[in-house]
């Protein structure tokens, strides 16, 4: 299972706390995030299901390429961090 | 009078209310939030307060105790875009179908329970039933050819910054857009159409300069009592309309200057309005740094510069298109400024008070 972690900034607004989940690519983790969390999916995501302006995904340490589709690949042991973008202020 | 005021600032929601003769900040809400738009539903009490998160996007929240407590609703949402879509604005910019800025927040009528309106960038509008508990998007002015010529104004892409709602027919909406003039239903938007002849637009080229579909009203008003008349304070200038927006002339003479962005107009005096003007385009700040605000009794013929109480030195306040309000009462104005500072009018603007003057930048200033 995938492990996600939210920036510390978004538990500011909502509660987003760590969570193991079943999925192989970005979107697919973070759909099993939100399906427990509906609330969260518009702080991470915008209105056409995109990764937000200013916000991050990194697997293992590693920004993704795929901030539309969020097509890149998660392996069962991956550590997904979402996290905010300098570049949002 | 009014004795409440809500102040959205660019750090939080401030409640301001009168305490024997003097003003003061009598709470705050999401303090350090950057809150662009605030809205008291005078028909049920309900506040809203519309967070612009820099990462998380934007947020609706909604009070049925006057601001003690808030929970968050449902924000516009714009539909998925068709498959292979690439929406481009007349200077080739992307415009991507996702809720940017929530730039007007307005009731229905009282008979409307529930009914909200919501103007957005990048120039959606959007309809509440529920008091915000979900959104439409207004397809029929969504998908009108002619707004996908409208561009930005104040902000890279185009938006909806005025809506005002016809105190007789619910289904009679004006619209003010930036840029894109003055749109018109009376069909509770089945149909639309642009009402800006005899605007004018300085920053196009000549042969576009009355197009009426490119115009930049920063913000348009309507008279409770006479919702024929609109006032409308555009970007190089101010019109008036006297026939619900199917014509509009110029009015000329505004001292100090007939640039800005806030107007308002008094409830049953269509003939008196407000003005807080700037510079000009070019330089966006208050004439000689004197904060003046401009004042006419006859329907824009003359005007009157009222300086009382205001800082008439080094003063670099500019006001904002929902920066000034008028109670119901037509008696008390405010308006708050960029730097942070308030002023409050007991006497139609002969004299001000400082409410603040080491506040957030403020956006909106809304009697409750």
């Amino acid at each position: 299972m995938a492990r996600v972690i939210f920036t510390r900034n978004l538990q500011r607004h909502i509660a987003c706390l760590p969570c193991e989940v079943r999925g192989t690519t970005v979107r697919t983790v973070l759909d099993a995030v939100f399906a427990h969390n509906e609330a969260a999916r518009g702080y991470v995501l915008d209105d056409q299901d995109a990764l937000r302006k200013h916000m991050l995904v990194f697997i293992n340490g590693e920004q993704i390429h795929d901030r539309i589709a969020l097509s890149d690949p998660v392996t069962d042991d991956a550590e997904v961090y979402v996290m905010q973008a300098l570049s949002g202020g | 009078m009014s004795d409440r005021l809500l102040l959205a600032t660019r750090k939080g929601l401030f409640t301001a209310a009168r305490d024997g003769t003097r003003w003061r900040i009598a709470g705050v809400s999401f303090l350090g939030d950057n809150v662009p738009m605030v809205l008291s539903d005078q028909r049920d009490g309900f506040l809203y307060a519309v967070l612009e998160h820099g990462h998380f996007g934007v947020k609706v929240h909604r009070s049925r105790d006057a601001g003690a407590t808030w929970e968050e609703i449902t924000a516009p949402v714009y539909p998925k875009m068709p498959e292979g879509v690439e929406e481009r604005d007349p200077w080739g910019k992307l415009v991507h179908w996702r809720l940017e800025h929530v730039w007007a927040l307005e009731p229905g009528l009282d008979d409307e329970s529930g009914v909200l309106w919501c103007g957005t960038i990048p120039g959606g509008l959007f309809r509440s039933t529920n008091r915000g508990g979900s959104w439409e998007l207004v397809r029929s002015l969504w998908d009108h050819p002619a707004r996908k010529q409208w561009f930005g104004g104040g902000a890279d892409l185009p938006g909806i910054h005025s809506v005002c709602v016809h105190p007789h027919n619910g289904k009679h909406l004006t619209l003010g857009v930036s840029c894109g003039g003055v749109w018109i239903t009376t069909d509770g938007g089945e149909t639309w159409n642009c009402r800006a002849d005899g605007m004018r637009a300085a920053y196009m080229p000549p042969e576009r300069q009355y197009d009426p579909n490119i115009q930049d009203p920063h913000r348009v008003v309507q008279c409770r009592a006479a919702p024929d008349h609109l006032w409308a304070q555009h970007h190089n200038g101010v019109f008036r309309s006297t026939d619900g927006a199917a014509s509009w002339h110029e009015i000329k003479g505004v001292p100090p200057s007939s640039f800005g962005f806030a107007v308002a107009v008094h409830p049953e005096d269509p003939d008196t309005a407000w003005f807080v003007p700037g510079t000009s385009d070019e330089r966006r700040i208050p004439v000689e740094g004197r904060v003046v605000v401009a004042r006419t009794r006859d329907g824009g013929r003359s005007f009157e510069a009222l300086r009382h109480g205001l800082p008439q030195e080094h003063a670099y306040d500019l006001t904002y298109r929902h920066g000034l309000d008028i109670d119901e009462t037509g008696q008390r104005l405010a308006f708050g400024s960029t730097t942070g500072s308030c002023w409050v009018s007991n006497d139609q603007g002969d004299t001000w008070q400082a409410l603040g003057e080491h506040l957030p930048p403020i956006y909106c200033v809304r009697f409750a």
